[in-house]
């Protein structure tokens, strides 16, 4: 059994439908990434899986149980971490204090210590700044944290939207290299990306959305050489 | 000596607004709405003093103490009944919503209550303090107004910068949906801080009307306006905020009243205000709006 099966997801924007029943699976330990262009409904996917927006129909089965009824709040809980696009990190808070609202359903208090030195560990620019305001912090070191504040839930699959966009080109290999390191840890990844040869490179397998609907999908070593997704995808 | 009388008299109101515009701070720094239902709050609370002193023989202490768990349930009450179900309306829906509670308080209190005023009896009793040699009597009243609204500035500082509702209600007050993706229930957080500034609207009650002690179904309607007024001054949102701007409108107003027209004390406070405004928009203490993209 897949960890995430997601089947005939329809979401609509009102009475614009956003997607067109889609269907994927995530395994566990998987990279998995999502392409498209602005607007294929990548970053709606993301928000129905985290129960950010409702589903019109369809289901997303995680680990065999229905999410589509349960609410944001909770799904986290379930192991479930979203590093949302555009970041989304508190500004006025202390990027501790960003940290610490990662962790805010567990009460494992050395559990969430442990985690804390591991994110530090990962992003040592984190702990310099732990008590800087994190509005203040660059766009990279944002988008940092809020992979830190997700990994701070400690979950089991992590889905991360856009984490390179407008990001320096050293930021964004630093932040590629460090998906790559997470999923050493053994976290499944989703990945919604624009940056698709970067997110090809490091996924196992990938889906293309065009419009509300998959329209390619399978290995990403046979995708980044299918010459659709070179015209569409990789400027190529 | 007089003036020395009226700075302490100023200083007094404004703690009573102070007190009031914390509630208001709360619920626009959270939830995003002006709660203009607020000040009826007060008058609830008020009437729910008077009742239990009066009617049920209470001592002040337990009086308070149950009008506080009145308009905290209240306020749970209203958020749940008018207000959440309108979360995805416009604001100005919200607004005229808030309205509505207002006058449904008022005309449910005039219709219990009637419309006689009724005399609200002091619920302070520690003794006067009397200053150079008796020239200046500061009243029991006005020594609790400020001690009390310094407790709570403070105790509500500490709540929200130090324990993690406090923090929860930080995250949902800069994000919503991000705050949901922490694991933070945003509706949970929402009530409670309908709870907490309802609640505190029951001690602004009993300063207010054992202040002033006349008590109608309209009497927290003009100090509801003048502590919004002073939450907008000190900067919406902002918990010292609604401290410096309750203190500085009590002192204006009463000062105004003493030495400038008594008829024009509230005309001199929106001036002030407009003034204010003008120059820094966002209030004393007012954060810069960080504008989402």
């Amino acid at each position: 059994m897949a960890m995430l099966e997601i089947k005939d997801l329809s979401v609509y924007y009102g009475v614009i439908q956003a997607l067109k029943g889609i269907s994927f699976e995530v395994n566990e330990g998987e990279v998995i990434a999502l392409i498209g262009a602005n607007g294929a409904g990548k970053t709606t996917t993301l928000h129905t899986l985290t129960g950010i927006l409702p589903a019109k129909s369809g289901s997303i089965k995680y680990n065999g149980v229905e999410l589509t009824k349960i609410p944001a709040h909770k799904i986290v809980k379930m192991g479930i971490a979203h590093v949302p696009e555009g970041r989304r990190i508190f500004q006025q808070l202390t990027v501790l204090d960003n940290l610490k609202l990662g962790a805010f359903t567990r009460k494992d208090k050395e559990g969430i210590a442990a985690d804390m030195a591991k994110v530090y560990e990962l992003f040592p620019r984190l702990e310099e700044r732990k008590s800087q305001i994190a509005g203040t912090l660059s766009g990279g070191e944002q988008q940092m944290l809020a992979m830190g504040r997700a990994l701070m839930s400690n979950p089991k699959i992590i889905v991360m939207d856009e984490p390179s966009m407008g990001l320096s080109p050293i930021f964004v290999s630093e932040i590629f290299d460090i998906i790559e390191s997470i999923r050493k840890d053994g976290l499944t990844v989703l990945l919604v990306e624009q940056n698709a040869k970067k997110a090809l490179a490091i996924a196992d397998r990938a889906y293309v959305l065009e419009t509300g609907r998959i329209t390619l999908s399978g290995k990403a070593s046979d995708l980044i050489n299918d010459e659709k997704v070179k015209k569409a995808y990789l400027g190529e | 000596m007089a003036f020395l009388d009226n700075l302490i008299n100023g200083i007094s109101l404004g703690s009573i607004y102070a007190v009031i515009a914390l509630g208001y701070t709360l619920v626009y720094g959270i939830a995003k709405m002006l709660n203009f239902a607020h000040g009826d709050v007060i008058m609830v609370g008020g009437y729910v003093i008077y009742t239990a002193m009066s009617s049920l023989q209470f001592n002040p202490y337990l009086s308070v103490l149950m009008a506080i768990c009145a308009c905290t349930i209240l306020g749970i009450v209203i958020e749940k009944v008018a207000y959440k179900p309108l979360r995805q309306a416009t604001s100005l829906a919200v607004l005229i919503t808030a309205i509505g509670v207002s006058y449904f308080l008022q005309n449910m209190a005039l219709l219990i209550f009637g419309e006689k005023p009724v005399s609200f009896k002091s619920v302070i009793d520690i003794p006067n303090i009397k200053l150079f040699d008796g020239q200046i009597t500061i009243k029991s009243e006005t020594t609790a107004s400020i001690v009390i609204s310094v407790i709570i500035v403070i105790g509500l500082s500490l709540f929200v910068n130090k324990t993690k509702s406090g923090r929860a209600m930080l995250a949902v007050s800069e994000d919503k949906d991000a705050a949901q993706l922490m694991g933070i229930n945003v509706n949970r957080t929402i009530s409670l801080t309908f709870a907490i500034g309802s609640g505190l609207a029951a001690i602004a009650g009993a300063l207010l009307c054992s202040t002033y002690p006349v008590l109608s179904n309209t009497t927290g309607a003009m100090p509801g306006i003048k502590a919004f007024v002073a939450a907008v001054f000190g900067g919406i949102g902002s918990i010292p905020g609604a401290m410096i701007g309750g203190l500085l409108i009590g002192v204006i107003e009463i000062l105004g009243r003493a030495y400038i027209s008594p008829q024009l004390a509230d005309a001199i406070v929106f001036a002030v205000l407009i003034v204010v405004l003008m120059v820094k928009p966002t209030g004393i203490l007012g954060k810069k709006v960080n504008e989402k993209v």
